[in-house]
């Protein structure tokens, strides 16, 4: 792989941090693949088999790729949440609970407005589920920016508290009379269209427009330099007259309201309907993905890409050959822990 | 280049380093260097910054393993490659930046260091133990005080009795006496005095010729990493010891004429009475009547801790004052933003560029664009008009007569010329009001030189300035006026002519003050 | 309202709040030492199915309590190879060990779901004899719960009476000045997580050998995060953790007492009181601007040079 490496660095046709990012995507997956092999084997199923089958069902039929995009789509807005507010420094642990309240207050509006015409009832669960994720942010973006509490600490207890509450109104108000844990099906108008006759709904559209806009704004705007003095020193950009208050809150909100936004989806695109706990660790995964991306878009899309990629594996051999879902946690942790302990071929030099 | 021992002893000296070298990527820190320390001597290691001071004795400390040399123990070699090894021969350090806890009391502090600690710490001997150490030698301490509550000269008084308490025979101190006042740097000596009686031998890192002329016995001076020279006291001089440190004369600083101002001009800045709430350990400031008139250099003196910092912040916006008004240009400004103050032209050199001024990993083009955002701002924000920020910016480092890159990262930047770049930035849109922080605090000689000629350009276009600093020195050479903070109030106000150091000196420390009030 | 219904809830707080407690007293250990471990829920789990299958498979409780104990110590284990060799970021870190604990937890316990044991047995209270069977019943006890008071006052004494304690906290207040000492503070980190880890077994070991006596997927419930709110709000002290995890524990438990006096509150909503309350407490230090959390809280330790 070193004398790989070293041509195509002499070449200067790509970056050495592309590089070394590619490298470590295509090692991640082969990483999974070898795991998912080497468990194939001991319980005496055939793994190149499987393979074939993780392949066509993947990347080799239309159908299969677009259940890929379908896993891919909330991670990739989970992770801008994050990355967001992190190139000023605000680390977002809370995507989960803004997530939740997100879905919350767009299932208020499918609920009450569930007679609305698609046209004025989509956008306006849009807006509400920004409103509910952005809300959520708010107060820690607030506790933060005056100086009282760490955004990590808040936005990890609130984290917990939104669930909750989701189950409140839920099994309170909102329960469906068959099941008291989710509320009964969306009108059709509430509902996020779909795209070319798969379950991949406008979210995606959403996901792929702000992360383009996010790189957009912090390369050329006025604002993306001043979010990247604020993240270089915070405490020279104050000194410098850059309004960190004022970016802390709202940069917050921002992120909070694409979580949100994830959540509306997630109910109005995905299930169709509001179940408790329906979130299996979408916020937290968005967190690692954006670490791992090192907080860039195109960073995200990749890495987003090769963990759906690795989960929809799972899902297929759960079904094929009765692999438990549990392993599928199991592989990606496995996975994830590889690559956080950056062993040295992957990286060139240790990283600041 | 060895000098004699002190009083003519035959030991051998306690420490022997032979040859030392040590470079770093790109600089040849230490360079083949021959130095001695006798037990109950104190040894002064003088030089410039950058000298390769701090390094030797790092090394000495085991922070740092020489790439060559030899270290000899009582005439034997000795491997010293961790701080463990260091003190295990006895050998202890106080850095710059003290290495206590905050969180923890004195005697948990000091606890952490002693090298025969019991597995059940019973902090009560302990504590009888450091205040039976601090009556011997004058380094009084209350050992159950949280160190966050204690001053700076407190603190230092800890890391002392840590050292000694730990069984450090070998004490080397980093410029011990920077946050002191002269009269608190006495009282350091004569604790110094009773310590060496008891046989201990004390290193004194620093580049203050006059300390070193009234407290060490012998003196060790490097210059550019190797050793210029080495005297006992006796034979040394201020003129020997210059020399010996700089090796050329020093080049002159052109002061210019200064401009006089009509009696009528309007003051650029006025503070009204002000107070201002401190916060932790920031002092309040109280009582705060200041004028500063175009064309002047106020210059304001204090010793750290005194209120200089807070009042450079309060003009800046950073701390709001609870009474009184602020004054820019006549108008009230008193609860303004920073952005609102630095939209009005001025200009602000902090004390730290690095962490107070600069994004390090931005460049140094995109740091000097991060003050005037809105002013190169295109298309309503979309992009920045980043052909004007550098036309702006050449054209003030040429006036200047800086140079420095534009396109590296700004943590690539050394010292010197990453002041440089604060400087360009600051005085590029000609500002009317200029609060200097401890201007060239760390820089080597050329550096500030030209950050004082800079500051005297500016004035000379009319600009007033405030120049915050503890440097005697540079305020008498600098200001036109001159005030003295002390405990957050001005203690006096007078043109540099008519006062010494020793005035302002003892004001800055408040004895001045206090001896009036004991009449 | 009765008295029966308030010393009911007192029971029911203590029984719940014994794992809670013991999984606080590790946190508090590790954050002391500087390292914020959001996988606890993780850990949890994984010690809990372990502990849980063991005790099933061989029908004795304390070899269950043990293996949940070296579990314990072992995932934290993880987290501190790639925090502390690593140098990789806590947060991430901790929750991919959070992950991992989902999955492996899930696989372990996958056969033993609905298997019923013989927990560990459970002791009265001494001096309770003279009450009528029906109050003392409710203060019959297991070991684990009687130790867990003094498990807080050794992990106090160990944290400020010993050498090892005052190490472990210079690290999490200043590594290098730690460093500077003469200790190791990586070596410190592990300890401080292997223990750490070990009392969080502890903990998962109560929860499933003892307190439910069963084993289901992601039966901790987010006491991993509920932790991590306590260690904050009994400011890092072992001995303010015991009034806080039975307040923290009790508030489940006091819905059991409102319902009996006839007032509604939905259980969702009392499940939100530990975090709501260590959040308002939070608001109320902020404003004191005192940091009590350990200065080097979450930093990874880069060495000297």
């Amino acid at each position: 792989m070193l004398p790989i490496r070293n041509a195509i660095k002499r070449s200067g046709f790509v970056r050495q941090k592309t590089v070394n990012a590619v490298v470590r995507y295509i090692f991640m997956m082969v990483l999974a693949f070898l795991l998912f092999g080497i468990i194939l084997l001991i319980s005496g199923k055939d793994p190149i088999q499987s393979y074939k089958d993780i392949f066509s069902s993947t990347l080799g039929s239309a159908y299969g790729f677009s259940e890929v995009i379908v896993i891919m789509t909330p991670l990739l807005l989970t992770a801008l949440a994050v990355a967001l507010p992190s190139r000023i420094i605000l680390i977002n642990v809370g995507v989960e609970g803004q997530l939740y309240m997100g879905a919350c207050f767009a299932t208020w509006g499918a609920l009450a407005f569930g007679d609305l015409p698609a046209g004025i009832l989509v956008p306006l669960m849009i807006l509400l589920g920004m409103i509910g994720g952005s809300l959520w942010a708010f107060i820690p973006g607030y506790l933060r920016a005056m100086g009282i509490v760490n955004e990590t600490i808040t936005t990890l207890l609130l984290n917990s508290v939104a669930p909750m509450i989701v189950s409140f109104f839920i099994f309170g108000f909102w329960h469906s009379p068959m099941d008291t844990n989710k509320t009964p099906n969306f009108s059709p108008s509430a509902r996020l269209p779909t795209l070319f006759n798969t379950r991949i709904d406008l979210s995606l559209v959403f996901a792929l427009v702000l992360l383009t806009l996010f790189w957009l704004v912090m390369k050329y705007t006025r604002w993306g330099l001043e979010m990247k003095a604020i993240g270089g020193n915070p405490q020279a950009a104050r000194r410098n007259g850059i309004p960190v208050k004022l970016y802390l809150i709202s940069i917050m909100c921002i992120g909070g309201a694409i979580a949100g936004l994830a959540g509306m989806a997630q109910v109005s695109g995905f299930y169709g309907v509001l179940l408790a706990n329906f979130s299996r660790g979408i916020g937290f995964m968005g967190f690692l993905i954006s670490w791992l991306a090192g907080g860039s878009p195109l960073g995200i899309i990749l890495t987003s890409f090769v963990i759906s990629i690795i989960i929809s594996g799972g899902n297929l051999l759960q079904l094929t050959i009765n692999l438990p879902y549990a392993a599928i946690n199991v592989l990606l942790a496995f996975t994830l822990f590889v690559v956080l302990a950056r062993p040295n071929f992957l990286t060139q030099r240790k990283e600041a | 280049m060895l000098t004699p021992p002190p009083s003519a002893s035959k030991t051998p000296p306690m420490i022997s380093m032979r040859e030392i070298s040590k470079s770093f990527p790109g600089v040849l820190a230490n360079d083949r260097i021959d130095f001695d320390i006798f037990r109950s001597e104190i040894h002064s290691l003088l030089g410039e910054n950058g000298a390769g001071k701090s390094t030797l004795m790092k090394i000495l400390y085991g922070f740092y393993r020489a790439d060559s040399g030899r270290i000899l123990l009582d005439g034997k070699p000795v491997a010293i490659q961790s701080p463990n090894d260091a003190r295990a021969v006895q050998i202890g350090m106080v850095f710059q930046d003290f290495t206590l806890i905050p969180a923890f009391s004195v005697a948990e502090n000091i606890a952490l260091f002693l090298p025969d600690l019991d597995t059940i710490v019973d902090l009560k001997a302990v504590s009888r133990w450091i205040e039976e150490m601090s009556a011997r030698y004058g380094l009084r301490v209350n050992p159950d005080a949280m160190v966050y509550e204690l001053s700076i000269g407190e603190q230092q008084k800890v890391e002392i009795l840590k050292l000694i308490l730990s069984n450090s025979r070998l004490l080397i101190l980093d410029e011990p006496t920077r946050v002191l006042a002269p009269h608190e740097v006495d009282a350091l000596f004569q604790v110094l005095y009773s310590i060496r009686q008891d046989g201990y031998a004390i290193i004194l890192i620093t580049h203050k010729i006059k300390e070193v002329l009234e407290c060490a016995d012998r003196i060790t001076v490097l210059r550019n990493g190797g050793v210029a020279g080495s005297l006992v006291r006796s034979n040394a001089s201020e003129d020997k010891l210059v020399k010996m440190m700089f090796g050329r004369k020093l080049s002159g600083l052109k002061t210019g004429k200064k401009v006089i101002r009509e009696e009528t001009a309007l003051p650029i800045l006025e503070l009204q009475n002000v107070h201002s709430h401190g916060e932790g350990a920031e002092t309040n400031l109280e009582d705060i009547d200041l004028k500063v008139y175009p064309g002047e250099i106020v210059g304001i003196a204090g010793v750290s801790g005194n209120g200089q910092r807070e009042l450079g912040d309060v003009v800046l916006g950073m701390i709001k004052c609870v009474k009184g008004t602020k004054h820019l240009f006549g108008k009230d400004v008193t609860n303004s933003s920073i952005q609102k103050l630095r939209r009005s032209l001025v200009g602000f050199i902090p004390e730290n560029p690095l962490t107070m001024a600069a994004a390090p990993f931005m460049t140094v083009l995109e740091n000097m664009a991060v003050t005037k955002t809105w002013h190169y701002a295109l298309q309503g924000g979309l992009t920045m008009d980043w052909q004007a920020i550098k036309a702006d910016v050449e054209n003030t480092m040429e006036r200047l007569g800086f140079s420095f890159s534009l396109n590296i990262p700004a943590r690539s930047l050394s010292g010197g010329n990453l002041q440089r770049m604060i400087i360009v930035r600051e005085l590029t849109h000609d500002p009317r009001l200029i609060i200097a922080s401890y201007l060239t605090r760390g820089l080597d000689v050329q550096s500030t030189i030209a950050a004082r000629q800079a500051l005297i350009q500016a004035r000379g276009g009319g600009a007033g300035v405030l120049l915050i600093s503890e440097d005697l020195e540079e305020l008498f050479l600098l200001s036109d006026r001159l005030i003295v903070l002390y405990g957050g109030r001005i203690v006096g106000s007078f043109k540099p002519e008519e006062t010494n150091f020793y005035e302002v000196g003892h004001l800055m420390t408040g004895s001045e003050v206090q001896n009036a009030a004991n009449t | 309202m009765t008295l029966l219904s308030v010393l009911g809830v007192l029971s029911s707080a203590i029984f719940s709040g014994t794992s809670l407690l013991y999984t606080t007293l590790g946190e508090i250990i590790d954050q002391r030492s500087g390292i914020v471990n959001l996988g606890l829920e993780g850990v949890m789990l994984v010690s809990a199915s372990a502990g849980f299958a063991v005790t099933a498979i061989t029908d004795n409780p304390y070899l269950g309590v043990l293996v949940s104990i070296i579990a314990g110590g072992l995932m934290n284990m993880i987290l501190g190879f790639l925090v502390i060799s690593r140098r990789a970021n806590q947060l991430a870190s901790g929750l991919a060990l959070m992950f991992f604990g989902f999955g492996l937890s899930a696989l372990i316990g996958s056969s033993f779901v609905g298997t019923k044991i013989k927990g560990l047995p459970r002791l009265p209270l001494p001096g309770l004899s003279n009450l009528p069977m029906l109050y003392s019943s409710l203060f019959n006890f297991d070991l684990l719960i009687y130790l867990a008071i003094p498990m807080a006052i050794l992990v106090w004494w160990l944290l400020f009476r010993t050498r090892w304690g005052l190490g472990l906290r210079a690290v999490g207040e200043n590594a290098d000045t730690t460093f500077a000492s003469g200790r190791n503070p990586l070596l410190i980190r592990y300890q401080a997580l292997f223990v750490g880890g070990l009392l969080a077994g502890l903990g998962a070991a109560h929860l499933s050998i003892a307190y439910t006596m069963n084993w289901t997927e992601y039966m901790t419930a987010g006491r991993g995060f509920i932790a991590v709110a306590l260690v904050i709000f009994s400011k890092w002290n072992p001995l303010r953790a015991i009034v806080g995890a039975l307040l923290f524990s009790g508030a489940v438990a006091f819905q059991l007492l409102l319902q009996s006096s006839g007032i509604q509150i939905s259980p969702f909503l009392l499940d939100t009181i530990p975090y709501v309350i260590t959040i308002i407490v939070l608001i109320a230090w902020g404003g004191t601007r005192r940091h009590t959390a350990p200065a080097s809280l979450g930093r990874v330790y880069q060495g000297s040079e």
